[in-house]
């Protein structure tokens, strides 16, 4: 999504950020887990993105903007200080692991949406966040990278464990129901 | 397994974030290479598997609801300085229309009072026993008669050859001004001359021209200092020919 690239003072704060409301409720569902508090997440989200609209500079990435708000909220809330584990960031810097066992794809297809869903309930938070903006919002590595207030390199570096890590819980489930 | 040297970019390459080069070349490199091409073919569908399954919740109408309240319901766009530009004459001319409305109101009504106070001298003049203090067809006569008790003086017409006659004159007062009040007769219809000084009376700041008021046809202007009224209930063309004749003499 290409986000206008307008002086703030002639573009309305709603404008820009009610377009991104069904998109930022999902995500704020997926991290808590809960309806309720993702609805409070949501809330507290648009609230407080009113109250420092006119310090978001312009021509800067409005959408990111809005997921570092989220993201930040949700990991000062109860739920949030709870379940973030903290990941080695040593090994998302290091050179990126080479194997990678084929053919998966047969695995893939097999695995169902339910399946994915389930996968990703069971990734760490920090994994599930960054899969989901990457592949649900489609975003740019640059994007992730301010939406989650880390370098690009850590973004590529953490998007390859994450998709390994649901690889092996697809992979997992799968030689389970076949193991029944 | 992907060629070593692809093993670390197919992600980047799925997530199109792979520089052109390396697109290049690594659309060069796939066709020869089913390795490499089932590892990208498995990463484009998990990519979408995740796409698919993790747009799953979606918010409830209350929510979405509940969140317009706190923004502002109407997007507010900053008014852009060519309003603003805009917006200062616009309120300049509605100012001046009201002023201007107001003041010609006040004019209207200053200007109908006068009439009707004028209108009233007419009639309580004719309705007197004693509609003139010099009795007089002579304007040589009356003229003189008014030194002393106006502080100003004005000249009358000759009114030979024409259906006018003078009956005479009196003392008058507009707004605590002193002022002539002349009666002239035309077919038995008397018409009442008021001269004031210009300054002198309220009544004389008054626009000139024919004026239709209370029923009577009245005209008025201003000569040399005076103002002058003529009205009385005879038909137009009498009015502004007496006035005529006494501008004339002016």
């Amino acid at each position: 999504m290409k986000v206008p690239e307008q002086p703030v003072s002639a573009v309305a704060f709603d404008e820009l950020a009610m377009p991104l409301f069904d998109q930022l409720y999902n995500f704020a569902r997926w991290l808590t887990q809960d309806t309720a508090e993702a609805e409070d997440l949501v809330q507290e989200t648009y609230t407080k993105a009113l109250r420092g609209f006119s310090s978001f500079q312009a021509g800067t990435n409005f959408r990111a903007w809005m997921y570092r708000i989220l993201r930040n909220s949700f990991l000062s809330s109860r739920t949030g200080l709870k379940v973030t584990v903290a990941l080695d960031e040593g090994a998302d810097e290091s050179v990126l692991p080479a194997e990678h066992a084929t053919p998966e794809s047969i695995l893939i297809e097999q695995a169902n949406r339910e399946a994915v869903q389930q996968a990703l309930s069971d990734l760490p938070v920090p994994f599930r966040e960054i899969l989901l903006l990457c592949e649900v919002e489609e975003m740019s590595y640059q994007e992730i990278a301010e939406a989650l207030s880390i370098p690009i390199g850590t973004v590529m570096s953490r998007l390859f464990r994450a998709r390994k890590a649901l690889r092996d819980l697809l992979r997992r489930q799968q030689g389970g129901r076949h193991g029944m | 397994m992907a060629c070593d040297q692809w093993q670390g970019k197919l992600d980047a390459y799925v997530d199109g974030e792979l520089d052109p080069a390396e697109v290049r070349a690594l659309g060069a490199h796939l066709p020869g290479c089913p390795t490499c091409a089932a590892d990208i073919l498995e990463r484009v569908q998990l990519k979408r598997s995740v796409h698919t399954a993790g747009k799953r919740y979606a918010a409830s109408p209350e929510l979405r609801n509940r969140i317009s309240k706190i923004i502002p319901a109407k997007p507010r766009r900053q008014m852009g300085w060519y309003w603003q530009i805009l917006a200062i004459p616009a309120l300049l001319l509605l100012f001046i229309s009201v002023a201007v409305n107001f003041y010609m109101g006040r004019e209207s009504a200053r200007r109908q009072r006068v009439y009707s106070e004028l209108a009233d001298l007419h009639v309580a003049a004719l309705a007197s026993a004693l509609p003139v203090d010099v009795i007089s067809t002579d304007r040589h006569t009356v003229k003189p008669w008014f030194q002393g008790k106006i502080p100003f003086t004005f000249n009358l017409p000759e009114l030979q050859g024409s259906p006018f006659t003078l009956i005479g004159g009196r003392v008058t007062y507009l707004a605590q001004a002193p002022g002539a009040h002349l009666i002239y007769q035309v077919r038995k219809h008397e018409i009442s001359v008021f001269i004031f000084q210009e300054f002198g009376a309220d009544a004389a700041n008054l626009p000139s021209g024919p004026v239709h008021a209370v029923s009577f046809n009245a005209e008025s202007w201003t000569q040399n200092g005076l103002r002058y009224f003529v009205i009385g209930d005879t038909g137009r063309e009498d009015i502004l020919a007496l006035s005529k004749l006494l501008r004339d003499a002016g």
